[in-house]
């Protein structure tokens, strides 16, 4: 019995329980309400159904995350990210656009390098704000946050562009191996920053740099080398995420593109269980919560309420995990519990007292 | 003996110049860009332009004064746009279901400060960071607004169409709104409480140290829920006046006003990481994107996308200023 109860602890104290949890209930509500809700089907070689089109549609946010986590693991914030998926979106289309073969694969990575290009510049503008001049993240990040739409409409010059060319739209809605490329993308990408801080030291020096960064300089790590570099991951994370979402509707619309997938993106790496304080990440967790999201985001269209009044959903989503996160909170939680029902207290003290 | 007088008389002058650089500089630059308008377009120099400059912008001037008091503390207030936006929208539906105006108009000023004073709760109480508490604010304001209507709903109420109709003004024909005259007012309460009472002091100590203003035995905790509650009531007010503006309320109104707000604030000299700033600097903030908005109409041939660039562009430099300062007083 009392074994149940310690591994039942043990599981709920995990940080990754309850975003687990809530996702899981979030889909078996949907199943229960929409039974085609979990069934997969093959057409055409490729597979199709509601939870592939979660994922497919989640790619982008969980890009923004990954390079996000890393930010917020050095303690930063990057607030920019939505207005470089709307610039990278549009210089692409822009190029694809004017392209003399829309069709043609040189034509479509050019363009891809150019606005890949044009992002690491805007995240190295990132870094040096943050890492060289020392600047705020927050405030940082908030220049570009507002002039990256002029930006972005200026590339556009107010217009949407739309492209009509086959391997661009591929980065959206294509398909390898019967899964969705974006998806592909995706997990690639999570693979690769997985592998560059948890099979190397990188990730030890990111947290060690969010923990305290003056600590990290002298003990012999480059914290405002590394403070750089996060913002440039994070830039070029975002740039892909924006070729997904233009592919995705095959235009660029500089004011919509992005538009809040910031916010998103901090909600997706809190859900995970990062502190926003920075010395600690998980890019598991930043998968999990970008899923959570984009399946609270399908669960809400599905039910068909406008798209606008999910926001209340995600609200009580956010202070909801917040406030299982505070400390603070689980205090004032377990003070009440035990004040209310006194008996459980003494045992659980006894309890508490065996281990020690 | 003289050396000290020279270090005094050295340390005497960047005291003084450190607290009012910001502001002086957004001074400068806004006559700056008035002297452009004035030099390059005829009808810039009428009064009423300026008068125009503060009728579009009232609403943002009285939002602006709220974030002031919350970046003052050293926090951020995101949920101002949506709240401005709720509220316009709760008058207007209230209103369409004939509610009286008076009515109407108690509700849609408790909404906003209820809001913010919840929120500085969940700040306060369970120390979550107010980027993110606020952020859920923004999420839960905007949803209500469609949550209200998906559509726009207009006002037809007789005594918001008589205050958004009237004219104040002299009789050779230049005058400013009712909204104005409220934003003044709002500009001249907050002025007096951050420069006069214990609460305004207390606001400028918890930007300054909040620790330290917590060993000084100063109520940190209530002046930081209050400042968020203050914050609610500024965006509350805001959107009244949005709504004497528009005549209606749209869910998707004040989108990104968040962003405005805050440049206009960090424009105006407060530094973000709060303790130092004036209400009169937010003001200036204020008119200077008001002005940019302007000499890009005048223009013409400039886009409105400009106008985010431009904005852009003078966060940075008063970030910069404000970065370099505190590093020369180090």
């Amino acid at each position: 019995m009392n074994g149940v109860a310690d591994r039942f602890r043990r599981l709920t104290g995990h940080r990754l329980f309850w975003p687990a949890l809530v996702l899981v209930a979030m889909i078996a509500a949907n199943a229960i309400h929409r039974p085609g809700f979990l069934s997969i089907e093959v057409k055409n070689g490729h597979l199709y159904g509601t939870p592939i089109d979660i994922l497919r549609l989640s790619a982008p946010l969980i890009l923004v995350a990954l390079g996000m986590t890393l930010v917020i693991a050095t303690g930063g914030i990057d607030l920019s990210v939505g207005s470089l998926c709307a610039i990278s979106g549009a210089i692409a289309c822009l190029y694809i656009s004017e392209a003399p073969d829309q069709n043609s694969l040189a034509s479509v990575f050019t363009a891809l390098a150019l606005a890949v290009g044009a992002a690491l510049v805007l995240g190295a503008w990132n870094g040096v704000l943050v890492a060289v001049i020392g600047i705020q993240p927050i405030i940082a990040t908030l220049i570009l946050m507002v002039a990256g739409r002029g930006l972005a409409q200026l590339v556009t010059e107010g217009q949407i562009i739309t492209v009509n060319s086959g391997p661009y739209r591929a980065i959206g809605l294509g398909h390898v191996l019967t899964l969705p490329l974006a998806i592909v993308i995706a997990l690639a990408a999570a693979l690769l920053v997985a592998a560059f801080t948890r099979r190397t030291a990188l990730g030890l020096i990111v947290e060690s740099v969010g923990g305290n960064a003056e600590a990290s300089r002298l003990a012999g790590i480059r914290s405002s080398r590394t403070v750089f570099l996060v913002y440039v991951v994070s830039a070029a994370c975002a740039a892909l995420a924006g070729f997904m979402m233009t592919a995705n509707v095959s235009s660029a619309d500089g004011n919509a593109a992005g538009l809040w997938v910031e916010l998103d993106a901090i909600l997706a790496v809190v859900i995970g269980g990062t502190s926003l304080a920075g010395g600690r990440f998980s890019l598991g967790g930043t998968i999990l919560g970008a899923l959570l999201i984009q399946t609270l985001t399908t669960t809400v269209y599905a039910m068909n309420i406008s798209p606008q009044t999910s926001l209340l959903f995600k609200a009580v989503v956010v202070i909801a995990v917040c406030l299982i996160q505070s400390p603070a909170f689980r205090a004032t939680l377990t003070r009440r519990r035990r004040g209310g029902a006194p008996r459980p207290e003494l045992r659980q003290r006894e309890k508490e007292q065996v281990p020690a | 003996m003289s050396s000290t007088s020279l270090t005094t008389g050295r340390a005497w002058r960047p005291t003084l110049a450190r607290r009012h650089v910001p502001v002086l500089a957004t001074l400068a630059l806004l006559l700056v860009m008035y002297g452009i308008g004035v030099s390059q377009y005829r009808a810039f120099s009428g009064i009423q332009v300026v008068f125009n400059v503060f009728i579009d912008n009232g609403f943002l001037l009285v939002v602006a004064v709220g974030m002031t008091f919350v970046i003052l503390t050293g926090g951020i207030d995101l949920s101002v746009g949506s709240v401005v936006a709720m509220t316009a929208m709760v008058s207007a539906a209230l209103l369409q279901d004939g509610v009286p105006a008076a009515l109407v108009l108690v509700v849609a000023l408790l909404i906003g400060p209820v809001l913010g004073f919840l929120m500085g709760c969940a700040i306060h109480f369970f120390d979550i960071q107010p980027f993110i508490v606020t952020l859920a604010g923004m999420f839960f304001a905007r949803g209500m607004c469609t949550f209200i209507s998906d559509s726009s709903i207009p006002i037809t109420d007789g005594f918001w169409t008589a205050v958004s109709q009237e004219r104040i003004g002299d009789p050779r024909g230049n005058f400013v709104s009712v909204s104005v005259l409220i934003a003044f007012a709002v500009v001249l309460v907050a002025a007096y409480v951050l420069a006069y009472t214990r609460f305004g002091r207390t606001v400028y100590a918890i930007g300054g140290s909040s620790q330290s203003a917590l060993l000084m035995g100063l109520p940190v905790g209530r002046t930081r829920i209050a400042v968020y509650t203050v914050s609610g009531l500024c965006s509350a007010i805001g959107g009244i006046l949005l709504s004497f503006y528009t005549l209606s309320g749209a869910p998707l109104i004040a989108v990104g006003m968040e962003l405005d707000v805050i440049a206009a604030v960090v424009i105006g000299g407060t530094v973000l990481t709060g303790g130092s700033g004036y209400v009169f600097g937010t003001v200036l903030g204020v008119l200077v994107l008001g002005v940019i908005q302007t000499l890009i109409t005048f223009d013409g041939s400039l886009n409105s996308w400009w106008t985010r660039i431009v904005i852009g562009g003078l966060l940075f430099a008063f970030i910069l200023l404000q970065r370099l300062i505190g590093i020369r007083f180090k």
